[in-house]
């Protein structure tokens, strides 16, 4: 072992800041029993959690903005959302269905799930915090024109609201519609207007870029 | 299997509070709406998430709701929908049809 002589500096002990939870135990004792019996190995759970820390909205915005430019994309996609996504490379994974729903002048679509947090991790990462609490969760169903304004986003009694509850198999995709005075706009450019907050539904896409 | 439900049928909400992974929220329990789309067999939750293999697979359907209907009052735009996951022996024929 190396001589631990090199200058620190003076800081406080690096410790955990309080004890795991009862679940975070719980996960640990499972995932070293299944280690341990040779069902997983750690370094498929390390990839697993690896795959899911590189998804993110970029993945969502890709396929929005493809869809806005390619009708015959924007076809498909609403139709079988797993098979388009696989078209642009991008591997939904074999858990969940994913269902693609269109947002246009008639129809705003928002999505939630009220029984826990059911997302569509594999285009969009995980869920903001505020997808997952009861605050918003609860709310949405019944008073969802209510959330969208806290939002910021204030619909005409005109445009139905269509609130999607993903209860069981089904992870679904808003896509947001494409704002006015985007046509000369590349493929690229349009995929930054495309936001997380867009393709759950609680906003609009943004209109110039970041 | 053939689907018991097509798009279009009117269908009630079963209720009720099983022991198990049920998937059914309690607020649609007993509402009336519309099949929108038959979504295929999948394995049943309520068995799969307790350690079974969930067969038989069950119809999986996406329901439409009225808000209107839901929520007794909904004040706001009586456009405004309610779409749901729902397994087929949660639903019911509502009638008239």
């Amino acid at each position: 072992m190396q001589e631990h002589d090199h200058n620190h500096g003076a800081h406080a002990p690096i410790m955990n800041k309080q004890d795991p939870s009862k679940y975070e135990k719980r996960a640990w004792a499972i995932q070293s029993l299944l280690v341990e019996k040779g069902v997983v190995s750690a370094d498929e759970v390390r990839r697993a959690i690896e795959d899911m820390d590189s998804r993110t909205p970029a993945l969502g915005a890709k396929v929005v903005a493809h869809a806005w430019v390619d009708s015959a994309f924007k076809a498909r996609l609403l139709a079988d959302a797993k098979s388009a996504c696989a078209e642009l490379g991008i591997d939904t994974g074999a858990l969940a269905a994913l269902v693609a729903v269109e947002n246009t002048e008639a129809v705003h679509n928002v999505v939630v799930c009220t029984l826990c947090s059911c997302y569509p991790r594999a285009i969009l990462g995980l869920p903001p915090d505020w997808y997952k609490s009861l605050n918003y969760r609860s709310r949405v169903v019944n008073d969802p024109r209510g959330v969208l304004k806290e939002f910021g986003l204030e619909l005409e009694p005109e445009v139905e609201v269509r609130v999607y509850d993903s209860t069981a198999d089904m992870r679904y995709l808003v896509i947001p519609a494409r704002p006015a005075g985007t046509e000369e706009m590349s493929e690229e450019a349009l995929a930054q207007l495309v936001t997380r907050d867009s393709m759950i539904g609680v906003a609009k896409a943004r209109t110039d870029l970041p | 299997m053939v689907a018991k439900f097509n798009p279009g049928d009117k269908v009630r909400v079963r209720i009720g509070m099983p022991p198990t992974h049920f998937r059914t929220p309690n607020y649609i329990q007993g509402k009336v709406g519309k099949i929108a789309t038959v979504h295929g067999q999948f394995r049943n939750p309520e068995s799969l998430a307790h350690g079974d293999d969930g067969l038989p697979k069950q119809f999986l359907y996406l329901v439409r709701f009225e808000q209107t209907e839901v929520w007794k009052p909904y004040t706001d735009s009586p456009k405004d929908t309610l779409f749901i996951d729902i397994y087929e022996h949660w639903l019911e024929p509502a009638y008239p049809n």
